[in-house]
């Protein structure tokens, strides 16, 4: 890793040649080339970096995002499309008595947005006073009117905020937006934080940076003590939209970072009014759930919306005071731009105080004399949908041709209601890596605040952002926005607890290691499942591919067709495939990202089920699976077979580490045993049937397939010191079928599964776990039936009598795993405890 | 007059429902000219929990949850409804539409004036020009309102056919307006699109309707079923003014409200959702009997 200028040489070409854009505010540099006094630490040292140095420090960044899987979804319809996260490494420098100034600014905001909404949602004074033109509540639809009158638990609709500020012109930092339905941006503002202190180790020191780790831990105790009725311990959960979201890893990584569960609405149902997690002991009653999810989305029984996500009965179970909401549901109502012109005229009425952090100038067009003055000069003005969230395509009416601005003005027209105007703002500069020197981008900085005994703590940080070209006008991560850490330097002492622990340890004995939520088991048992058919197949293609090329004797002839055969049975090629279409088979099921059953699908689906239980995986394995990610999709044009062959290779020393680390790192919790049922399960599953169909051949004097079967099975070695002998059928199966010793057999897949099985909880109201267990003694039983080694000078007698115990071997495990499905992860008839 | 109501709605899923939570809004809500002396709400399976609130619009609504396996829901409401008709007017002698429409202006409401809320786009009605362009006929300058709405409720009954497979719960009024088809719901939410888009304040009205004919009057469409109509603003003096483009008739004692809200889906009467249903079919029947004790 690089940790400080590159060999002492002292270069001040980065400082020098940065030209901050004339009549424009730099956060950096002053007209007079001079750096402000807060960037006078790091300053220095640029001023001794090289730009050589810089980008590979800039390198090291973008590794540690790959590495931790940091990504951010543009499209939300598809897994694949997650795009790494963008990262600048200079940070936005804040001096400490500005950041307290706006601190104080932010805290009084959040207040009045929070006395706003009670009062919306309540008495509606500030409407009947006519402080607020009562169009701007009733046109925007983000007034939930089933919330109407509802008193939240706690009292308090907000209780983390999110504020977007600028800097325009005149240096003075102003309010741009809102975010306080869902104020994302927390934990990347963390991740960020840690990149760029592992980037810049002694810059970071140096500069007397102030820490985020205080903050989440007062974060932390907020979300404990809003638990209604204050139970001793709490169960806090939060909740996302799923691993389609644009920021599910942000999700995933505040979750663990706060050690709270990660969960989706499907794993949520409402009993008696109350919300209830789904765990696989039963119902667990929940206290505090901080969603992710928009106010629209929260409940389908009583907002008009589509039904595949939230909670039905979520309003229903927070209006009587069974579960605290963070933030509130209907905080969206207060987002909208349209309200900022009556923030000052309502700040003063509802808190007596003046405005201290001033909106940047805004105007609602549903008033006709700003509607009149909009519509007399339009190339001023910058329009923007009054009631749309996040606001995110804002139309420049001055740079747009004659007949686009005609349309929007009609539009405007229609409904003026729907419409802000704004002044076309110059944003302040802050320097930004290109690759090869310093660039002024224009910067916009999200604050977060904290609820906390009556005032807001604001973040000393925050997620600023960058535009993506010189003079960009719109700054957000959707539009190819470039984010940076923020940098709240200290006046006095630091507190340093580091945050950069990329695994923090939490203790929570308060919560039972079974609360596993039935849904995360769903995923862990088929990633289980997948990552093991990953491995079987990758074996049986490795196995086929090594007698595909190379001299051809005849023993290596008839192992292919055995190798064929085998494929057949795990239905990965059709039957009596011609030669000629060998080897394009192969390519096909290692390289073509839509073939069924194919390396890359099952690469996905291993993926897929890993994101989705995301927050029960350790940094280093969500880095292997990145890892088996590309290693699995090099898609090269037509690979040679010596290539493809280390392709896989690899691919196996891959999804070895990850059994490794299931074993060694992960704790043995009902998470662990799903994971590990899957696997064994799968493992049984599809060595049975290559076990089956190999008798067969063997049986009619073919025994070339025994060879391959070993390989498959990864045997070989253990055969071969067992027998210094050509495998021989009777041998073969008993090590592959029978022997309790080797790990690779199927009676210890099914000796695991009986162990596992009988460890998984009890619910008293489904009493079917011990038929599960003793379903799998018979099967274990069966497995052990025949008597193998009794039969060595009989092979044909195993030959008959093999094949069908394996057939009901195979219909006994699938059975199983579909009756394991339906009582661990559906949740059919289930009582409130 | 004196009704009795039945209004029976049966589920029946494919595959047995283990959690359901539905809300209800089948009790009449009370009116100047409207009594609900007697009510009662039977559900089956038994709910696990119940709770009956008043919503923002003022409806009754009822919140209940249902647990353990069931492949049928029943919910049947029975009311008595005593209706009076609305006092008479002269429909010459309301205000011009335009002095109703521009007393909502953002810069003259800042009191708190319930009708301007319905002035504005809802989840089911988005206001447009094509709706505008279809009120205007009926809204010639300096028109009184409620010959405009009298007028309006005529043409949409005589230019849309009522054909109930034309549309579903799904359709969007654009549809409608388009294919000019539909059901009383359909016919009240475009008529309640076009009162918006002009700026005139408009609310979705369910309820029931006579389905017994008086000697001598026709029979009445929408029977056997809820109804839904329109009540447009006319002014502080006549107040909400209903209207039922389904029939072209400006209800009196045949219709019973039940509850008003922007669109349906403020009033829907029965809205639940189920965990594990599959297909699900659903039956309803309502029964308006003129009561003989009224």
């Amino acid at each position: 890793m690089v940790t400080g200028p590159a060999g002492g040489v002292a270069s001040s070409e980065l400082l020098q040649n940065y030209r901050p854009l004339p009549g424009l505010h730099d956060e950096m540099m002053m007209p007079s080339g001079e750096l402000r006094p807060p960037w006078r630490v790091f300053g220095d040292l640029l001023a001794q970096c090289s730009p050589s140095d810089i980008q590979s420090r800039h390198k090291t960044a973008q590794q540690l995002l790959h590495d931790h899987g940091v990504t951010y979804n543009i499209f939300d319809d598809a897994v694949g499309t997650s795009r790494p996260w963008a990262l600048d490494l200079i940070p936005h420098i804040v001096a400490s008595s500005e950041a307290e100034q706006v601190a104080q600014g932010i805290d009084q905001r959040s207040r009045l947005l929070d006395t706003i909404l009670r009062d919306l949602y309540g008495p509606q004074r500030i409407i009947k006073e006519g402080w607020l033109p009562s169009a701007l509540l009733h046109a925007n639809p983000g007034f939930l009117r089933p919330l109407a009158g509802l008193v939240p638990p706690g009292g308090r609709f907000l209780h983390v905020a999110g504020c977007d500020l600028v800097r325009t012109e005149d240096g003075a930092w102003r309010v741009l937006a809102d975010r306080t339905q869902v104020p994302g941006g927390q934990g990347y503002a963390l991740e960020n934080r840690i990149i760029l202190s592992n980037v810049f180790p002694e810059e970071f020191n140096a500069s007397r940076v102030q820490r985020l780790a205080a903050y989440f831990d007062v974060e932390r105790e907020t979300f404990r003590s809003l638990a209604p009725g204050r139970r001793a311990a709490p169960t806090i959960l939060m909740l996302t939209p799923g691993p389609r979201d644009e920021t599910y890893f942000e999700h995933a990584f505040k979750a663990r970072y706060l050690g709270f569960p990660l969960v989706m609405s499907a794993d949520l149902t409402v009993r008696d009014r109350r919300v209830h997690l789904k765990t696989l002991e039963g119902l667990r009653r929940v206290d505090v759930v901080l969603r992710s999810l928009d106010d629209l989305q929260c409940d389908p029984l009583e907002m008009h919306a589509d039904a595949s996500q939230g909670i039905p009965g979520m309003i229903e179970a927070w209006r009587s005071g069974g579960v605290a909401l963070c933030n509130g549901l209907g905080t969206g109502l207060v987002e909208t731009p349209a309200l900022h012109p009556f923030l000052p005229g309502l700040c003063r009425h509802l808190l007596g105080e003046q405005l201290k952090l001033p909106c940047v100038p805004t105007w609602w067009c549903g008033q006709q004399k700003q509607l009149n003055m909009v519509l007399s000069d339009p190339q001023k003005w910058v329009l923007k949908e009054a009631f749309v969230r996040g606001a995110r395509d804002p139309i420049f009416l001055g740079k747009i041709d004659e007949k686009s601005r005609t349309e929007a003005l009609d539009r405007l027209k229609a409904a003026p209601h729907r419409w802000v105007a704004q002044e076309m703002l110059r944003l302040s500069t802050t320097p930004t890596w290109t690759g090869d020197r310093l660039e002024p981008r224009s910067l916009v900085w999200r604050t977060f605040a904290l609820h906390q005994g009556g005032s807001y703590t604001m973040m000393p940080g925050g997620l600023s952002r960058v535009s993506p070209h010189v003079e960009g006008r719109v700054v957000t991560m959707r539009s190819g926005g470039i984010s940076k850490d923020t940098w709240v330097l200290s006046d006095g002492p630091i507190a340093t607890r580091p945050v950069a622990q990329s695994q923090p340890i939490i203790i929570r004995p308060a919560r039972p290691p079974s609360a596993v939520p039935s849904r995360v088991a769903d995923h862990l048992f088929w990633l289980g499942r997948y990552a093991e058919r990953l491995e079987q197949t990758i074996r049986v293609l490795r196995t086929t591919l090594q007698r595909v090329s190379g001299e051809v004797t005849e023993i290596q002839t008839r192992e292919l067709q055995s190798c064929l055969t085998l494929m057949e049975e795990a239905h990965l090629i059709p039957a009596n495939l011609a030669p000629a279409d060998i080897r394009p088979s192969i390519h096909e099921l290692i390289n073509d990202p839509k073939r069924e059953s194919g390396v890359r699908q099952l690469v996905s689906s291993v993926r897929y089920n890993a994101a989705a239980a995301r927050d029960r995986l350790s940094d280093d394995t969500w880095r292997l699976f990145n890892k088996i990610e590309s290693d699995a999709s090099p898609s090269l044009p037509p690979l040679k077979v010596s290539q493809a062959l280390i392709a896989l290779d690899t691919l196996i020393l891959d999804l070895a580490a990850f059994s490794g680390m299931q074993i060694e790192n992960m704790t043995h919790g009902h998470g662990w045993r799903f994971l590990e049922i899957g696997r064994r399960l799968e493992r049984a599953i599809f060595t049975t049937p290559l076990i089956r169909a190999a008798t067969i051949a063997a049986g009619m004097r073919d025994e070339s397939v025994l060879g391959p079967l070993l390989e498959i099975c990864d045997s070989t070695m253990t055969y071969r010191r067992l027998h210094f002998a050509r495998p021989q059928l009777v041998q073969t199966a008993y090590l592959l079928f029978q022997d309790p010793s080797n790990p690779r057999s199927v009676a210890y897949q099914v000796e695991r599964l009986v162990e596992r099985l009988s460890e998984l909880p009890v619910d008293p109201h489904r009493g079917s776990e011990t038929s599960q267990v003793s379903r799998m003694q018979e099967i274990l039983a069966l497995v052990k039936s025949p008597n193998l080694p009794a039969w060595a000078a009989a092979q044909h007698l195993a030959a008959e009598a093999l094949p069908e115990i394996c057939t009901t071997v195979v219909e006994q495990l699938e059975s199983l795993s579909s009756t394991l499905t339906e009582n661990y992860f559906s949740h059919a008839v289930r009582k409130v405890r | 007059m004196r009704y009795h109501i039945i209004h029976r709605t049966t589920y029946t899923y494919d595959s047995p429902v283990t959690v359901s939570h539905y809300l209800a809004r089948l009790l009449p809500r009370p009116l100047a000219n409207q009594e609900c002396p007697w009510h009662e709400l039977l559900i089956r399976p038994e709910p696990i929990e119940r709770s009956l609130r008043t919503d923002y619009f003022g409806n009754h609504s009822v919140y209940f949850e249902i647990e353990g396996a069931h492949q049928q829901l029943e919910v049947i409401a029975r009311s008595l409804v005593d209706i009076r008709p609305p006092p008479a007017f002269d429909p010459a002698q309301t205000p011009a539409w335009e002095k109703i429409r521009d007393r909502f202006t953002a810069d003259t409401v800042g009191i708190d004036y319930s009708p301007a809320e319905f002035r504005f786009s809802s989840a089911l009605i988005q206001t447009a020009p094509v709706f505008a362009d279809y009120a205007m006929p009926s809204f010639p300058p300096s028109r009184p309102i409620a010959e405009g709405v009298i007028s309006l409720n005529h043409r949409i009954n005589t230019e849309f056919v009522f054909d109930s497979t034309a549309t579903d719960l799904a359709t969007p009024i654009s549809k409608v307006m388009e294919q000019r088809r539909g059901v009383c719901q359909d016919f009240a939410q475009v008529m309640i699109a076009c009162l918006r888009s002009i700026g005139l304040p408009a609310r979705y009205v369910s309820g029931y309707l006579e389905t017994r004919p008086p000697p001598g009057k026709p029979r009445l469409v929408g029977a056997d079923a809820s109804h839904a109509w329109v009540a447009a603003w006319c002014g502080e003096k006549l107040g909400w003014l209903d209207a039922d483009p389904t029939n072209d008739v400006l209800p009196n004692e045949r219709h019973i409200t039940a509850a008003w809200g922007r669109d349906f889906s403020d009033v829907s009467p029965l809205r639940g959702v189920t965990l594990g249903a599959g297909e699900q079919r659903l039956q309803v029947a309502v029964d308006v009997l003129p009561s003989d004790d009224g």
